[in-house]
């Protein structure tokens, strides 16, 4: 009858020196995670809102079938096969010690005997080996591909523990396999084929040398267990806290939409001065950080060659929890206003890591001490008080906004006056700039011609705020949020459609419900492609252009849209090419977070740059396709700085459908 | 009181300044209107030989040390000696630094009524002033009792204010010049910039419409290609984009090249008004209703950022050939 | 040290301007108003001179349209004192008549130091500052780009056309007439605004009466006659850069 021996050869001292051993594992552990669970409490309060469908579902995607790790082939490989290889060993562990030493002492009964441990046998032989392969996929990635993402880290505490933990983990499942084919070699049962892996070392064992020494079986035995509690023990004091952290955060994870910018807990200082004024799920946040790097791999400020990474941000404020209090201070010191300020606020940072961080919340946070402090360049001063003063950021009178509007015939309808139904929120660039006023004649033109029942709300109308409150000007957002919100309580109207993804953001996510009550609010793009697709809106032409498609950070990260601009693009008869960084990996323009407001700062390659090379990349496309008002004007610029004028046009989607009219 | 018609001769360390023949050439009009001379009033130290190129009837000289160097508290009480002593009908007095700093102070000392900002006069006795940043013009006469009146340029010929025959030196005692509560310290130089603007026969000048320091280069090339030197408004050498030297404006220098070429500039008038001794201004503007236009003899709306570059080589091109 | 800040509230030049009916003012209906830009610098200045060497300063304008917002601004950015006078004139005024106002209410707040802002765009009749000065006995000097405090006096920077500056001292107390603050007008955040409207209390006193004697009022505004407008060169980059090099050759430059 296959049973498991677990204390063969072992003598008694060593079984009792083990359960000790354990004992004061468990405590340094407690300990450890104590610690760590007090520095948390330090920081401000947060509630979370409950969902917790969600969260379990989040937990399944990202810690059980880790399918944000996974998106990178060989780094998804490498830690599912050591995490749930080592997971497997630790059950497998954790059972046999329940069967030997519980059930088997007090129950009188074993569970690991005959088929299920056989089973469980195969089960742990392969699990640990797949571990051990994960394991030397990770130490040869790390030293010898050496990818840019893991180099060059900022200083912290326990830079050792990257060698630690693979060397620790190898030990512990190379002396668990020694010790296993030790055994089999000794005992030789029947089943031990059933333990292929332990099979195999105790034969090159038995070729190689006299198997029974028993010394050697125990020696290795015991290497096995310090190497385990070792492992245990530091767990709290070292990266492998992720394993407790990581999971709680993705628990705990984003409350709201991605869409929407957390406030600030009431009662807590209005900017982050000092890391005590972090919330504690940012700062668990900044503990769960593993330092993959993949947010810093798809900062378009970091590729640009900006001081930026949001890596190295959650690294550096880990590290500044733990110095002592009258060390360095968090503005200057831990993290520049240069970093702060280089932040497009594209998301995908947050998108992309693993274990759900917020860096951009961060960032916004110590903005927002910065704008308190009254500390940003002078244009960036120079827009935010236009905004305030004017309501848009070009310094032009209110009154001006609906200039676009005067030579048009018949008038369009005042959303103020006379109830619509749609409400065309137009948008500063939209209204303002010169360079983008043939795009809004055509929007206007192709509501039109669909037949569609709309007005604007003319010089009602306030910049939405969404740049400001990313920039760090949350009294700003606020009162322009109420200005708009005022306006828009007195009109009547269907729905809400606008043009500019940022402005879309802010109506859809951060207004409040009151704003919605069931209305919707539509981008230009869903709109239209709803129209086409029930056949309100007819297109006649068949454009056959070979174009791509850039995503809008505000429009797709954001908020996830993805296939209605596609739609209404294949529609219009064109054939979409996708560039590499497309859908959520799409890289941003640059101009976002307020950043089309500031000093550029010292760049190698604008972030508009490197995408228009890599549309012209794509052989055959000939436009580039937007659907925000700032890409237009970013992207033009950058066809003329990098001389690309006669080999793409950009053209923003609704000149895409009013030419296909 | 008399009909003449006073002018306070601005003067900087040796150098009458521009406006002073400004105001000359107005007194002269408004003298020919109310019949009395154009008296130039000269305060300094060693000072007769400034007044050898003023066009007027007489020049007052008050001599003394207090005067050597431009104090307002010594300006004002010297000026109010002369004025009460001569009650003139009119007192000009330059809108700068020197000038407004007195001129308001005497209104309020000597109880005259003053008005500022004055462009043009006429020999009915009209003054046309200009406020609000160009926007507004006001209209006012010229009372029947002794008034003061701050000149900006742009409205009489400086050349009508130079003469080749000195007025006639009559010294005016000076009054007692003691308790001054403001003294000169000493200048600061402005750093010596390579080049001197003010001579340069061709300029570009560059406005806020160039939008960051790093697009001063676009410029540089244009001017180089030209053979002429960069130079700009108040918001580029506030920011720092280009050295106090190269300010073209009433703070700054007055120019008068063959060509002007203004880029990015939206034309405000403290700096358009240092530019209208220039033989030819072209203007690229986006905007077209920036006021530059209304000074400039051609213009264009294309964007500086897609022009600039193509006329540097159009010109590169032009001078190979 | 006491500083006193008199500030004006002028036209918003983003605005399109009109001229009322009577056709000697300016049409109040759509004015926006906004602080003068040199009262803002000299704001500036009178804070960063109390961060340096302490003190008290104080706010003093006219009611107006959105003063209120201008004076709390004011107190958010660290200014002491907010003095409203009240008055329905206000927009009537010339600057003689508000600097008599003024000086009848600075002179009982004994300042050591008044810093005001060199000009208004809107000021026909000189400016406050000297004005000021001398209903008020004190020494004048104007177009300050600098200012530093001293057992002495002041030591003021004077600016000069071409970049020349000099430096003079000044006995207080004294009035400034600010050009540019040392540095450019802090922003302050629309939160620190809003808790200024909590936290700060604005004086507000009746006006003394307005005497606007010394000032020649205009006997009508008008609008410029837009000057020849510059002749527009047509076409795109090519043809328009073509076009200026024919000029240049033609104006003998090239």
């Amino acid at each position: 009858m296959p049973f498991r021996e677990t204390f063969w050869n072992i003598p008694h001292w060593a079984e009792i020196a083990q359960y000790v051993l354990a004992v004061v594992t468990m405590v340094v552990f407690a300990y450890g995670v104590f610690r760590r669970f007090r520095r948390w409490r330090m920081g401000q309060p947060e509630r979370i809102h409950k969902a917790y469908g969600r969260r379990l579902r989040d937990v399944v995607a990202d810690v059980v079938l880790q399918l944000r790790t996974a998106r990178e082939a060989y780094p998804g490989l490498m830690h599912l096969a050591l995490f749930w290889g080592m997971v497997a060993l630790a059950i497998g562990t954790a059972l046999a010690t329940v069967d030997w030493d519980v059930t088997r002492l007090f129950f009188d009964f074993q569970f690991l005997v005959g088929m299920p441990y056989l089973l469980f046998e195969l089960l742990l032989d392969l699990l640990g080996l797949g571990a051990l392969v994960g394991l030397a996929l990770a130490a040869y990635r790390r030293y010898v591909l050496r990818p840019a993402r893991l180099q060059a880290e900022p200083a912290r505490r326990t830079r050792w523990d990257d060698g630690y933990v693979l060397i620790l983990l190898m030990l512990i499942v190379i002396t668990g396999y020694l010790v296993e084919g030790l055994r089999l070699a000794v005992v030789r049962p029947d089943w031990a084929t059933w333990s292929p892996v332990g099979n195999l070392v105790a034969m090159a064992l038995s070729s190689v040398a006299e198997p029974t020494d028993r010394t050697l079986h125990v020696g290795l035995w015991a290497v096995h267990g310090l190497a385990a509690f070792g492992l245990l023990a530091s767990m709290p004091y070292t990266k492998l806290f992720h394993i407790l952290a990581a999971p709680l955060n993705i628990f705990y994870g984003r409350s709201q939409t991605p869409g929407t910018l957390a406030a600030r807990p009431t009662g807590a200082p209005a900017g982050v001065s000092g890391w005590r004024d972090f919330t504690w799920k940012q700062i668990l946040d900044f503990e769960a950080c593993i330092r993959c790097g993949r947010c810093q791999d798809q900062c378009p400020a970091h590729a640009s060659g900006l001081k930026l990474s949001p890596r190295d941000i959650m690294i550096k404020l880990d590290a500044h929890l733990w110095e002592p209090a009258n060390g360095r201070k968090l503005h200057g010191d831990v993290i520049t206003a240069d970093e702060l300020w280089a932040c497009t606020s594209c998301l995908a940072c947050v998108r992309a890591c693993p274990v759900y961080n917020d860096q951009l919340r961060a960032i916004v946070d110590m903005r927002r001490h910065l704008v308190l402090e009254g500390s940003m360049d002078t244009r960036l001063q120079d827009a935010l008080a236009n905004l305030g003063r004017y309501g848009n950021s070009f310094g032009q009178s209110e009154r001006a906004r609906a200039k676009w509007t005067q030579s048009i015939e018949p008038k369009v309808k005042d959303a103020r006056r006379e109830p619509v139904e749609y409400l065309w929120f137009v948008g500063d660039y939209a209204s303002y700039n010169p360079i983008l006023a043939g795009i809004t004649q055509k929007t206007l033109e192709v509501l039109r011609h669909a037949g569609l029942d709309f007005g604007i709300l003319y010089d009602g109308e306030r910049n939405s705020g969404n740049d400001a409150r990313r920039a760090g000007e949350e009294g700003l957002f606020e009162m322009l949020r109420d200005k708009n919100l005022a306006t828009l309580s007195k009109c009547q109207y269907q729905a809400i459609l606008t043009s500019d993804p940022h402005t879309y953001n802010a109506l859809k996510n951060e207004y409040g419900p009151e704003l919605a009550k069931g209305r919707p609010i539509l981008h230009i793009s869903e709109l239209l492609d709803q129209l086409v697709a029930s056949g309100k809106l007819g297109l006649s032409r068949k454009l056959g252009a070979t174009v791509t498609y850039h995503d809008p950070c505000y429009l797709g990260r954001y908020n996830g849209i993805y296939d209605a601009p596609r739609r209404l693009i294949r529609a219009t008869g064109c054939e979409l090419q996708e560039m590499p960084r497309h859908a959520d990996r799409s890289f941003c323009c640059g101009a976002g977070g307020g950043r089309i407001w500031m000093d550029e700062g010292e760049v190698k390659e604008r972030p508009s740059e490197s995408r228009i090379r890599e549309a012209t990349g794509l052989a055959g496309v000939q436009r580039f396709v937007v659907a925000c008002p700032k890409d237009v004007t970013m992207y033009q610029d950058a066809l003329k700085t990098t001389g690309q004028e006669s080999r793409l046009v950009v053209q923003d989607i609704v000149e895409l459908v009013h030419e296909a009219l | 009181m008399s009909q003449d018609i006073f002018v306070v001769v601005e003067h900087l360390r040796g150098e009458v300044a521009e406006i002073t023949y400004v105001m000359l050439g107005m007194g002269r009009t408004l003298a020919e209107g109310t019949g009395g001379k154009v008296v130039a009033v000269l305060l300094g130290q060693n000072a007769t030989g400034l007044a050898s190129d003023l066009s007027a009837d007489q020049a007052l000289y008050v001599e003394h040390p207090s005067l050597a160097e431009f104090t307002p508290d010594a300006y004002s009480a010297a000026l109010a000696a002369v004025i009460a002593d001569a009650k003139p009908r009119a007192v000009l007095l330059g809108s700068t630094s020197i000038g407004s700093d007195v001129a308001s102070v005497l209104s309020a000392r000597l109880k005259l009524p003053m008005i500022s900002s004055c462009r043009t006069a006429g020999r009915d006795g009209t003054l046309q002033c200009q406020i609000c940043g160009g926007k507004i013009m006001a209209e006012a006469r010229l009372p029947d009792s002794t008034a003061l009146v701050t000149v900006i340029p742009g409205g009489h010929p400086a050349d009508a204010g130079r003469s080749t025959q000195p007025a006639a030196v009559t010294a005016f005692a000076p009054p007692e010049l003691s308790q001054l509560r403001v003294s000169l310290k000493q200048y600061i130089e402005p750093e010596a910039g390579d080049v001197d603007i003010a001579k340069e026969p061709v300029l570009v000048s560059i406005g806020r419409g160039i939008q960051t320091g790093d697009n001063v280069e676009l410029a540089e090339e244009l001017a180089k290609a030209l053979g002429g030197v960069v130079c700009g408004s108040r918001p580029v050498v506030d920011q720092g984009w280009l050295p106090a030297s190269r300010l073209v404006g009433k703070s700054g220098k007055r120019v008068k090249p063959k060509l002007y070429l203004a880029v990015g500039v939206s034309g405000a008038p403290e700096h358009m008004e240092a530019v209208t001794d220039s033989q030819l201004i072209l203007a690229i503007n986006t905007d077209a209703a920036a006021p530059i236009f209304g000074l400039a003899k051609y213009g264009t709306t294309l964007d500086l950022f897609d022009l600039v570059p193509a006329l540097t080589s159009a010109i590169q091109q032009a001078k190979a050939a | 040290m006491n500083i006193v800040v008199p500030i004006k509230i002028v036209p918003d030049l983003v605005e399109e301007l009109a001229i009322d009916a009577s056709g000697a003012a300016l049409d109040n209906s759509w004015l926006r108003l906004i602080i003068n830009e040199f009262d803002d610098h000299a704001m500036e200045q009178a804070i960063l001179l109390k961060e340096q060497a302490g003190g008290q300063v104080t706010v003093i304008a006219l009611s107006a349209e959105g003063v209120d917002d201008i004076l709390f601004t004011a107190a958010a950015k660290g200014i002491d004192r907010l003095i409203k006078l009240e008055t329905e004139e206000a927009a009537a005024l010339n600057n003689h008549a508000l600097a008599r106002a003024l000086a009848e209410v600075i002179a009982d707040l004994k300042p050591d130091l008044i810093l005001t802002g060199v000009q208004a765009h809107n000021d026909l009749d000189g400016s406050v500052g000297p004005l000021l000065a001398e209903l008020l006995g004190m020494p004048y000097v104007g177009y300050i780009a600098g200012v530093k405090v001293s057992g002495d006096g002041a030591l003021a920077r004077k600016e000069y056309p071409g970049g020349l500056v000099a430096e003079l001292l000044v006995q207080l107390p004294a009035v400034l007439g600010i050009q540019a603050a040392e540095k450019p007008p802090r922003y302050v955040a629309v939160s620190k605004v809003r808790q200024a409207m909590q936290t700060a209390k604005i004086d507000a006193r009746p006006c003394p009466t307005l005497d606007p004697a010394g000032g020649l009022a205009p006997l009508r505004l008008y609008q410029p006659e837009p000057a020849e407008r510059a002749t527009m060169l047509e076409g795109d980059v090519e043809a328009v850069s073509a076009k200026i090099v024919e000029l240049l050759k033609n104006a003998g430059v090239m």
